[in-house]
């Protein structure tokens, strides 16, 4: 078994990469061209916004994300209700010629944390658009149920508060959601360093999402690498099935023939 | 003021990113060209509703509209 062979379908799409990556907070273009390429992600978030029109000289994102090789995932950061997060969708759409959108509505500024009735209302008008919703939203299986029902790709359900780099708060709901849906599970926000993302993957998530982890690092480059290694790893390490935790030691060696 | 606006005489009052303009009347294509603005990457928001591309030639500015204009920066 490799890793050749496992692909991530998502909406009838598959992809060979299971990390996805966002493309903000990087010291430049460069940077987070390079950090793209060493996390070897497909599919990168970007973020829709205002276009400054007294500063004609601001070069476009997209000048720099080779669109033959990554697929765009818009998000709605920043909404704060379903009508401004199905606007940001739509606008989203008409820039990018992509229904693939990650639908996020925040609740609150200081934890970031979805605000998930208004998430399924903008889910629901988006899925009837023909969007291709994946929405962030809480480690709630629950909440994760409903969002399938609606018709969303995946779910992609927080590690910890966005930014936080706290990893893995409750790998125990994380794994009733995997079994409680069938659509791909993405984990989205939280992990901060390459185990964090591995643990996401030996969980069984389908993938994981992050954006500070990688261009908040010393060396974001380095880190994008460290995180492609490590979603491969806990992906390959899931599949393999791996040994049951015992509380006391079983010998590696034959306990016959010790010289003696 | 620019040149157009003194041209054409009739001026209008619109709101952009959540700023008031005011400018000679104009299609959707021609303002975001005085601007100097590329409609490749970027969208286009009417009054609420989506303007596609193939619409900004015919679509005229009145007074009062709602424009908002966006597009793909870095995020998570």
């Amino acid at each position: 078994m490799t890793s050749l062979d496992d692909t991530l379908k998502i909406a009838g799409r598959t992809f060979r990469s299971r990390l996805m990556v966002g493309t903000g907070k990087y010291a430049d273009f460069r940077q987070m061209v390079q950090s793209l390429d060493a996390s070897g992600a497909e599919i990168v978030t970007v973020a829709v916004r205002r276009v400054n029109i007294s500063d004609r000289n601001k070069e476009s994102l997209l000048d720099h994300i080779d669109l033959k090789k990554y697929t765009l995932l818009p998000n709605t950061a920043g909404c704060f209700t379903a009508d401004e997060a199905v606007r940001t969708c739509r606008l989203a759409r008409e820039a990018g010629l992509s229904d693939f959108v990650k639908l996020e509505v925040l609740g609150d500024q200081k934890t970031l944390f979805p605000d998930n009735e208004e998430l399924l209302k903008a889910a629901a008008i988006l899925v009837k658009e023909g969007f291709t919703v994946l929405p962030y939203t809480s480690d709630d299986p629950i909440m994760c149920k409903k969002l399938e029902d609606l018709g969303c790709a995946a779910v992609m359900p927080l590690g910890a508060p966005i930014g936080s780099g706290l990893g893995i708060r409750n790998p125990f709901n994380i794994r009733i959601i995997l079994e409680t849906v069938k659509v791909p599970v993405i984990v989205d926000a939280g992990v901060g360093t390459a185990s964090d993302a591995a643990i996401a993957m030996e969980l069984g998530c389908d993938g994981v999402l992050m954006n500070t982890a990688i261009s908040g690092a010393a060396d974001p480059v380095a880190m994008a690498e460290a995180m492609n290694l490590a979603v491969r790893a806990g992906r390959l390490a899931y599949r393999s099935g791996r040994i049951p935790r015992k509380l006391y030691a079983t010998a590696s060696s034959p306990l016959e023939g010790v010289i003696g | 003021m620019n040149s157009e606006l003194t041209r054409s005489g009739e001026t209008i009052t619109i709101t952009v990113n959540g700023e008031a303009k005011t400018i000679a009347c104009m299609t959707v294509k021609d303002y975001l060209h005085s601007i100097e603005c590329d409609p490749v990457p970027i969208a286009v928001e009417l009054n609420l509703s989506i303007l596609r591309k193939s619409e900004y030639q015919d679509t005229i500015l009145t007074e009062g509209d709602q424009l908002e204009i966006v597009w793909f920066v870095g995020g998570g």
